[in-house]
């Protein structure tokens, strides 16, 4: 993970739940390569064709509520996606976006911070977004160490991973 | 003193605090917890592979994992016979005994609840949302990824945050033809999609205690659609009949504190609430059925199915309206029960042939038309009257078309007379 995050944002309104972001048709497919191509095909059906690695995900309140769909961020990080900021999230979203290793950030108001395309910037220990288009910033609350940790070794794979090494249960690659 | 010493417990904190060997926990502690039970659907197909990057080569208990598939039985795609067959070698070769394959097939939640998988103070995580339905046996449930389910897999522990618990008190008695779906969706019109998002839920009230055990389940089933983390109802002499032959690990029933911190009370008092339905395009869009049937919706498809509320008494309550009635011209009916036991107890009791005499179409046991994946996909300008739990754009097929929820026996009232009907008028 790294401390400071740059890139493009895409908007999304208030609740948009999993099957906008990946629809049920497209759950037997588990190549992210695949599902990539058809990310936010309801909620926003330009995405997938232009957006590009770095890119940030800003949203209204309630991303991703609905089903426990872990296609919706792996479609979202195979494409590249370098953060996700939301006014909230729901719960197994945001579970999982960290589960993978993708940074996704809590923060009051952060929707109304951007319009399309601006370039913004995420200080990921400072607790802070900014629109350098405009240059206002918001805070966010920290993130808990333990959630930091995970982010920091790239995910729950990669923890779990250095756990059964330590505790002798797996070999070490 | 803010939060910490000197208060009781709710249900969910005394739950997480036995699951982490701690005395007392505090709402926004993160706590490592002991898994009871993990469950995987379908989407355990994704478990495989992280689990095998994790370097991990054994499934830390595998008379604590079941596997049921539910979404595509059997497979109606390459894709998902795919995702079976992953299972199926995964199971066989990590040794997982409790695998409910096409036969023994039923949604992944009915298959925990009617076998007694889990049982009062436990901890259970599944790949699937809905897995809080099962709070109705006094239990922290909740969904979690695969990548998640790979750890649990590997670990048999969770890490978890302690959620604030908002408690919904219910009071009065359920009118005739009012029943528990029409209770949830009244309470989701209150607390709203977002209202109850990281938190748990805890159902309390005389009116609670006097539902059913299956009217519990869909109650608990749609806390998945306020947000929250789990939803439940404390254990009672009905939670324990029901498990006394089936549970399948020893209970460890645990209560709320007298004194228990609740971040919020909502009340409801049911007496003269009228049947409800969530209209298009959010399952908190709720209002009174019968003032939707004032403006004869017409509907296109009717379904009654899903694990919120496809049990036994859901059929054998739409079977006594269908009774000496036709599903109306026009409409395609689907009735499908949420596991293969409930299947045979409604071939048992002449139920398939009624359904099927009346024209509606009697499917096997599966999550059916619910999620727009594999059958009954609605057109775009469509409309579908549903005992399911939700009524996203896109949900059921093409994002324009429209779905309400509603109790089963308001789905099998519209579905005789081809518009939304309040079910009280058929009786
Ligand atoms: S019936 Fe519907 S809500 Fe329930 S598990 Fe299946 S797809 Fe999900």
């Amino acid at each position: 993970m790294r401390d400071v995050i740059e890139g493009r944002v895409w908007v999304l309104g208030r609740d948009v739940d999993t099957d906008q972001i990946i629809s049920g048709k497209w759950l037997t497919v588990i190549d992210p390569e695949e599902l990539k191509k058809h990310v936010f095909e309801i909620a926003l059906p330009e995405f997938a064709a232009n957006a590009r690695p770095g890119d940030i995900v800003v949203a209204d309140e309630n991303f991703g509520s609905g089903s426990s769909r872990e296609h919706a961020p792996q479609a979202l990080k195979a494409i590249g996606v370098g953060a996700i900021l939301a006014d909230s999230f729901a719960r197994i979203m945001y579970r999982n976006a960290i589960n993978l290793g993708l940074p996704a950030i809590e923060a009051r108001g952060v929707r109304a911070l951007f319009e399309k395309g601006d370039p913004a910037r995420v200080e990921m220990r400072a607790g802070k977004i900014t629109n350098v288009r405009t240059g206002r910033s918001i805070p966010f609350p920290p993130i808990p160490h333990h959630l930091l940790d995970l982010l920091e070794a790239g995910g729950l794979v990669e923890t779990v991973r250095k756990r059964l090494i330590a505790e002798g249960k797996a070999a070490p690659a | 003193m803010t939060e910490g010493n000197g208060h009781g417990l709710t249900l969910a904190e005394k739950i997480l605090a036995r699951s982490a060997g701690l005395d007392h926990v505090v709402p926004g502690q993160i706590i490592e917890g002991d898994v009871d039970l993990a469950m995987m659907h379908e989407q355990g197909a994704q478990t495989v592979a992280p689990f095998a990057q994790m370097g991990a080569t054994k499934v830390w208990d595998p008379d604590r994992v079941v596997i049921a598939i539910d979404h595509w039985v059997p497979a109606s795609t390459e894709g998902a016979a795919v995702l079976h067959r992953i299972l199926r070698k995964f199971a066989a070769e990590k040794g997982l005994p409790h695998f409910y394959d096409v036969g023994q097939h039923g949604i992944c939640h009915q298959i925990l609840a009617e076998n007694g998988w889990v049982v009062p103070g436990d901890l259970a995580v599944g790949t699937d949302s809905h897995t809080n339905m099962l709070g109705a046996m006094g239990a922290v449930a909740a969904g979690i990824g695969p990548t998640e389910m790979a750890a649990v897999l590997a670990l048999g522990k969770i890490w978890l945050k302690v959620p604030p618990t908002i408690e919904v008190r219910v009071r009065g008695r359920l009118g005739p033809g009012v029943t528990a779906k029409d209770l949830v969706l009244r309470i989701l019109g209150e607390v709203k999609t977002t209202g109850a998002t990281y938190k748990s839920v805890e159902y309390t009230g005389a009116t609670i205690a006097s539902l059913s055990m299956p009217e519990r389940f869909t109650i608990c089933n749609m806390t998945t659609e306020m947000g929250a983390k789990c939803g439940m109802v404390a254990p009672d002499q009905k939670t324990y009949d029901y498990l006394e032959k089936i549970a399948k690990h020893p209970m460890h029933p645990l209560q709320a504190d007298r004194d228990a911190r609740y971040e919020r009370a909502i009340e409801v008092d049911v007496d003269g609430m009228p049947p409800m339905v969530a209209c298009p395009y959010s399952p908190d869009n709720v209002r009174p059925l019968p003032e939707v049937a004032r403006e004869h919706v017409r509907i296109d498809q009717a379904f009654l199915g899903s694990c919120t509320n496809a049990r036994i008494e859901d059929i054998r309550e739409g079977a006594a309206l269908m009774k000496g009635e036709k599903v109306h011209a026009g409409v395609r009916f689907i009735v499908s029960p949420a596991s293969t036991e409930i299947y045979k107890q409604c071939l048992e009791e002449g139920l398939i042939e009624l359904f099927t005499d009346a024209g509606a179409v009697f499917t096997n046991s599966s999550c059916s038309a619910c999620f727009g994946g594999n059958m009954g996909i609605l057109a775009p300008d469509e409309t579908c009257a549903s005992s399911s739990n939700r009524n996203f754009p896109g949900r059921m097929g093409a994002k324009e078309a429209k779905i309400y929820l509603m109790s089963p026996a308001a789905v099998v009232a519209t579905a005789i007379r081809g518009e939304i009907t309040d079910p009280r008028e058929m009786q």
